[in-house]
């Protein structure tokens, strides 16, 4: 068909390249997300003074770009002498990052929930803790769901940048490939390909979730 | 005149208007009552070509509505329709509201325009608000500045859909009170509604509706007083 | 544990070139995001459109362009189109992949300020009769630029912070590849790039502010 110096063995660099965009992603979101719940549930019981320094700090994550933050660990842990690896240094730069949208995502998504129906639980006899997890939770999970969805690929997305710092994910076994075939168009195009079946699919997940949920509201 | 003669409408599988006859003069206040989903909303939207019908014919001062050949925008220039949700143009304020249509469809001054609208604006009781944006106004307000908004085009024939229904009760009789004046000064007016005293002292006619047929027409003191039909009576008496 | 003296000073003797490189960066945004909404504007209308060739092109333009990371679609421009002989220079493909991915974007944008708008509106000016054009013009167009001002703004930011990504091709007049070359010279990472984000930092909430600001004033209802 068409001729091509693009072996099995390139596309299985390729897919682990993949593999370790799918690694820093997954730790970037588990602690972006935790972390995220933990401010937003502070942010919208808490008063805005109080936690006006946490607001400003998260803030910082969402207007610097996410590359010179990647810079900026590495150069700082390498200054401060910590020895952290590129790898752990991305994930915990995506996983601050991670939680300064998820903040906001769970902070608006608990404040959907509208007060008269947390003060029915609580008139119930429930406690703060189970008016949180049995009555809030659910339909929390509800509004933010889909943002927290499209978060979790933009974070997949942005985990390209972590070539930067050395790390051979997706975009950069690509970039390897090319260098030594010079074909560009047919390996990004294979690259994006990846990126879009890793994407698409969730996507369209979590917008059918969305309209599912609002028809049933 | 209006003539609607012989209308048929469904929407998709279902039948909502199964031939209806109906000759509304000039000067006339025809009221339309009847259940929800007996086609009278449906009717009003077929009169000023919103919604297209499948067989008859309607025809507004000899023109044919539904014609391919008919300038439905001119037509809909003569016809001021009155909805149940206000439709406020939310990104103008109330004067802008009501002087859009005639500067821009009729292509007046803005000063003539505004004169108009001011006119109508102060029939309606809403002078001092003409700076406002509607999000400000309440709910009765809204609803007058949208019978000033098609009165301002001056339109032989007014249509009113259940114009008060969206409203709170304390804010019904502001509107109410608007559609009497505009009765009373000689207004072609066909109302659909659910307010029976209004039907009963300011229509010439009223006509009943049920399942997408006309049961019943005649003036107030029949239709409320010895209906002709067993159904306009169950009616009646399901809603006192 | 700080075997480091911070050199501030050679960071800040190197301000005048970065303010400059920020200058670029702001010029590119502004470029991506006129010719992105544009773009966008289209898109949109094609993918409303009853036509499938109009439809297809414009959702898989979208579809690629939110499913696929920028920096990749940056890589597209710069590499990808060289397998045709074209070879864009990194400033060029820095922008046709912001550009594409704020038409992706945009475009969704204005799709969804488009649906919030009742369909009675339209119902209302036509009653009035107005035309289908005219309805559009004087009712939904107005409605839409308030409804989407804000996220288009976001998407401004979105497009300061990207044009960071540029330092990946090549880019050395923007302010990252301003700062990646002093750093190749100076080895001063931490100073010049903490530097630069601060101005990124600045730069941001300027848009966001003024952003605000003339929401204030344009739509105060």
């Amino acid at each position: 068909m068409f001729d091509t110096g693009l072996s099995f063995n390139d596309l299985l660099f390729m897919l682990k390249g993949a593999g370790v965009t799918l690694a820093i992603t997954f730790f970037a979101v588990t602690g972006g997300t935790i972390m995220g719940v933990a401010f937003g549930v502070l942010r919208s019981h808490v008063s805005p003074w109080a936690t006006l320094p946490l607001v400003f700090v998260l803030d910082i994550f969402r207007s610097v770009p996410l590359l010179i933050q990647l810079i900026l660990a590495n150069a700082f842990q390498a200054i401060a002498g910590l020895q952290i690896s590129p790898f752990t240094t991305s994930c915990i730069v995506l996983a601050l990052y991670t939680s300064a949208y998820c903040t906001e995502i769970v902070r608006g998504a608990i404040d959907a929930v509208p007060p008269v129906t947390r003060r029915a639980a609580r008139s119930l006899g429930l406690t703060w803790w189970q008016d949180l997890t049995q009555i809030v939770f659910p339909m929390a999970l509800r509004v933010g769901l889909p943002s927290w969805i499209g978060l979790t690929l933009g974070v997949m997305k942005d985990s390209a940048l972590v070539m930067w710092l050395g790390i051979i994910e997706l975009l950069k076994s690509s970039q390897i490939i090319i260098t030594r075939l010079q074909e560009p168009m047919l390996i990004l195009l294979i690259a994006g390909a990846i990126y879009f079946a890793l994407s698409f699919p969730i996507a369209r997940l979590g917008g059918r979730l969305e309209r599912k949920w609002q028809e049933n509201d | 005149m209006i003539e609607i003669e012989n209308v048929h409408k469904s929407f998709g599988a279902l039948k909502v208007l199964k031939g209806i006859d109906l000759a509304v003069q000039k000067g006339e206040v025809v009221s339309v009552i009847g259940g929800s989903g007996s086609g009278k909303s449906t009717l009003l939207t077929c009169i000023n070509g919103l919604e297209p019908i499948d067989s008859g014919k309607i025809t507004v001062d000899g023109t044919v509505v539904h014609a391919r050949s008919t300038d439905i925008n001119k037509l809909r220039q003569n016809i001021g329709i009155v909805f149940q949700q206000f439709n406020a143009f939310p990104h103008l304020t109330v004067l802008e509201n009501v002087t859009l249509a005639p500067r821009k469809v009729k292509g007046m001054s803005r000063a003539e325009a505004e004169e108009i609208a001011v006119k109508h604006l102060k029939h309606v009781g809403l002078a001092d608000k003409i700076k406002v944006y509607p999000g400000r106004l309440s709910g009765g307000q809204q609803q007058r500045m949208a019978i000033a908004r098609a009165l301002a085009m001056s339109p032989d024939y007014m249509l009113f859909d259940e114009v008060t229904s969206a409203l709170d009760p304390q804010l019904v009789g502001e509107v109410l009170d608007t559609l009497k004046l505009l009765a009373e000064g000689g207004m072609t007016m066909i109302c659909v509604t659910h307010e029976m005293g209004f039907a009963r002292d300011v229509s010439d006619r009223v006509a009943y509706f049920e399942s997408g047929v006309m049961a019943e027409i005649g003036p107030p003191e029949q239709i409320f007083g010895e209906a002709k039909t067993e159904a306009t009576r169950k009616f009646l008496s399901s809603v006192r | 544990m700080f075997e480091y003296t911070f050199q501030w000073r050679q960071a800040f003797r190197a301000l005048p070139q970065m303010l400059e490189g920020a200058l670029v960066t702001v010029q590119i945004s502004l470029l991506s995001m006129v010719l992105g909404v544009a773009i966008a504007v289209l898109l949109a209308v094609g993918r409303n459109s009853k036509s499938p060739w109009l439809r297809a092109p414009a959702t898989a333009w979208v579809e690629v362009a939110r499913n696929t990371p920028a920096l990749f679609q940056i890589y597209m421009a710069h590499f990808g189109l060289g397998s045709f002989g074209i070879y864009l220079s990194p400033f060029v493909a820095l922008l046709a992949g912001i550009t594409f991915n704020n038409a992706g974007y945009l475009c969704e944008t204005f799709r969804g300020a488009l649906r919030a708008i009742p369909h009675t509106q339209v119902r209302a000016g036509r009653s009035l009769g107005m035309g289908q054009a005219k309805a559009f013009r004087l009712i939904i167009a107005p409605q839409m630029f308030r409804i989407a001002f804000l996220p288009t703004t976001n998407q401004m930011v979105w497009a300061i912070l990207m044009t960071s990504l540029g330092v990946t091709v090549g880019m050395n007049t923007d302010l990252t590849g301003v700062t990646q070359a002093m750093n190749s010279r100076t080895f001063r990472t931490f100073e010049l790039f903490a530097l630069a984000g601060v101005i990124y930092y600045c730069i941001a909430k300027v848009v966001m502010l003024g952003a605000r600001l003339l929401a204030w004033r344009l739509f105060r209802y």
